[in-house]
């Protein structure tokens, strides 16, 4: 029967993604749940309780750094955005061609690099002895060398330098689909530029808006190298302390109550981010 | 008595040697024209002569390379487009899918800083005027082609504007609502009484709805005129050939004395002209030239109907008939292999020429144009 067919051809194409999310997403959550819902009274002794999770609120560290690594994803999302939207719309409707084509290369080339490599450039430029710090005392401007790494603007710079790819692209795409003419109808209407891009360009752009800033939000509070790296050992961020309970204290429990945390609090910031702008995940994932 | 001096209508829009190049050619070439006020002005020319450039620059998104362009006499060189007392209607509308019908059309007044409750008043005000009350809270997409069309105009015309230019918007549209709004689009026109230019590649459009038509060809302006002067008496044989169908005939002067002008075709047959209604009037015998005919000015007189002698009188076959309603035309075929298109009128014994019947082919003298081939 050729509807047989086709809805075993179905099942087939389906199969991949469907062991994917089984096998990699979710089995290891519902084992990550058992083991973040178990806790230890002894060697090898356990019993099920949310002890670990209280252990997080009692512990001030604890939802103090999970606070901090929020604030400063949301901080690095919307400095992503500034600086990213005037690229995309430069890309997008001020070039024409190959320069166009060049351009949006350009940005895609550092991500070519391993992100370590990228971060360890980073590092070459800021740290004590880097470019900057050389430069400065050579220009006059300093008298001894300046430490410029392991700070919150360099996590800031770090995460804003390792994302923004992922804002230009959905940027590009929404705002290339906006037809130049509704720029020049709004012109022609006697629309200032602030204007025009007010209440034509950015609602146009919302979608790719929203979905930027979904995946960067993501990515910065996931990341777990640029934090390290160029913050240091007092960094603070999430993913460290989550990493320094599996690896470290090897206390498999607690890391995976912070685990589920994190994603809690991701899932949270999405939702209210989506509510805020008035839009839906389907309607935002559609249209990008 | 006083003598009163005669109003002249003060030109709306007045271009002066307008010139606009591109890094490799001329778009526009010396354009002149100023158009009265109320008036529909068209810009007719094939796809690439340069109307778009022209209308973008009386828009303001495109500067001269050099010429003057003044609207109500003022100057508007250099003046950005959203200082421009000109609105624009574009070839696919524009219209601002993230907004309703309502914040579309006050997108202008919003812009000026007027009152909300006026905007709203204003807004439905101009909405009725275009015949579509009541649609402010609709979605760009509820609506039909045609309405679309209207509510563009509504967003031009509730600023007011000294001047409409319209970019060919009637081309996105089927055929029988482009007729539609062909007549829908002068009665507009005539209500708000403000002067429009409209381009198009479109001869009955220009024809239909226009006051004066501007011929454009290659950046220049070959012809200004009523759509009755251009249909009629076109000025080269640029306008004769793009304006209305024509018969294109290559002849040979043989002689140019007296009210006379005497061709030949390239078959040998003889034509007469009048020479009083050719705008060039220095002919050599032995010139080349090019006779246009307009198809329903070629006569059909059936095989065995009695007809005294006359000038440019050919006998023929139906060699295809091609019927289109009230605009059919027949393609008759002369003893010389020459083809000559008529129009073919769907009433009396002609209705019933079929492919094959004898017919002979007869026009008047004064009907004709020629113009003479450039040599080389």
């Amino acid at each position: 029967m050729a509807s047989d067919t086709s809805k075993l051809g179905f099942y087939l194409l389906l199969a991949p993604i469907l062991l994917w999310l089984a096998l990699l997403i979710l089995l290891p959550h519902v084992g990550l749940f058992l083991v973040s819902i178990s806790e230890k009274i002894g060697p090898r002794e356990y019993e099920t309780g949310f002890g670990n999770y209280s252990a997080f609120f009692t512990e001030p560290l604890y939802w103090r750094t999970f606070a901090r690594t929020a604030i400063m994803s949301i901080l690095a999302t919307a400095l992503t955005l500034l600086l990213g939207f005037p690229i995309a719309y430069y890309i997008a409707k001020i070039t024409r061609g190959r320069t166009k084509t060049t351009l949006f290369l350009m940005c895609m080339i550092p991500f070519w690099v391993s992100e370590l490599v990228r971060t360890f450039g980073w590092m070459i430029l800021l740290r004590e002895t880097g470019v900057f710090s050389q430069f400065l005392q050579w220009a006059g401007l300093v008298s001894g060398p300046v430490e410029m790494l392991y700070n919150d603007a360099a996590i800031m710079v770090g995460l804003v330098y390792t994302s923004i790819l992922f804002m230009v692209v959905p940027l590009v795409t929404t705002l290339d689909s906006l037809d130049d003419s509704l720029i020049e109808a709004g012109y022609d209407l006697g629309g200032t530029t602030t204007a025009v891009m007010r209440e034509i360009v950015i609602p146009h752009a919302m979608p790719g808006i929203v979905s930027g800033c979904i995946v960067v939000f993501m990515l910065s509070l996931g990341n777990y190298l640029t934090p390290i790296l160029l913050g240091g050992k007092d960094s603070l961020w999430f993913t460290g302390m989550i990493y320094t309970q599996f690896i470290t204290r090897f206390n498999w429990e607690l890391g995976s109550a912070f685990g589920f945390l994190l994603l809690a609090l991701s899932s949270l910031v999405v939702f209210l981010g989506l509510k805020l702008s008035g839009r839906s995940l389907s309607e935002t994932m559609g249209r990008s | 008595m006083t003598e009163t001096t005669p109003d002249l209508a003060p030109s709306d829009l007045e271009c002066r040697d307008l010139v606009k190049e591109f890094s490799e050619f001329r778009a526009v070439d010396g354009v002149s024209f100023d158009v009265p006020q109320g008036s529909f002005f068209s810009i007719l020319g094939p796809s690439g002569c340069g109307k778009t450039t022209l209308l973008r620059m009386i828009a303001g998104f495109q500067s001269p390379t050099s010429g003057d362009l003044l609207i109500k006499g003022r100057s508007m060189i250099g003046v950005p487009p959203n200082k421009r007392p000109v609105s624009m209607v574009f070839q696919h509308l524009a219209l601002f899918p993230t907004m309703n019908i309502g914040e579309n059309v006050g997108f202008g007044l919003r812009q000026r800083g007027v009152a909300r409750a006026e905007i709203k008043r204003r807004v439905g005000e101009v909405l009725e005027r275009v015949g579509l009350p009541g649609v402010s809270e609709r979605r760009v997409d509820q609506l039909s082609g045609g309405q679309k069309q209207r509510v563009a105009i509504a967003r031009c015309m509730v600023l007011e504007p000294d001047v409409l230019l319209l970019d060919e918007p009637l081309g996105a549209l089927d055929l029988k609502l482009r007729e539609h709004m062909k007549v829908e689009l002068k009665a507009l026109q005539a209500a708000f009484n403000t002067t429009f230019v409209y381009i198009t590649h479109d001869q009955s459009e220009a024809l239909v709805m226009s006051d004066n038509i501007a011929v454009m060809n290659k950046g220049r302006f070959e012809q200004i005129g009523t759509p009755q002067e251009v249909y009629h008496a076109p000025r080269t044989a640029f306008v004769a050939g793009f304006v209305g169908d024509a018969n294109r005939i290559p002849v040979q002067v043989v002689d140019a004395t007296g009210g006379t002008l005497t061709l030949k075709t390239g078959g040998g047959a003889p034509l007469k002209l009048d020479a009083a209604a050719q705008g060039s009037a220095d002919w050599r015998p032995g010139q080349r030239a090019e006779v246009f005919l307009r198809p329903e000015a070629v006569d059909l007189l059936p095989a065995g109907s009695e007809q005294a002698e006359a000038a440019n009188m050919v006998p023929g076959v139906v060699d295809a008939v091609l019927f289109n309603g009230a605009n059919s035309t027949v393609t008759v075929r002369a003893s010389d292999g020459s083809l000559m298109t008529a129009a073919l009128p769907q009433t009396g014994v002609l209705a019933a020429l079929r492919k094959g019947d004898a017919v002979t082919t007869r026009w008047h003298p004064s009907q004709a144009r020629c113009y003479p081939v450039a040599e080389g």
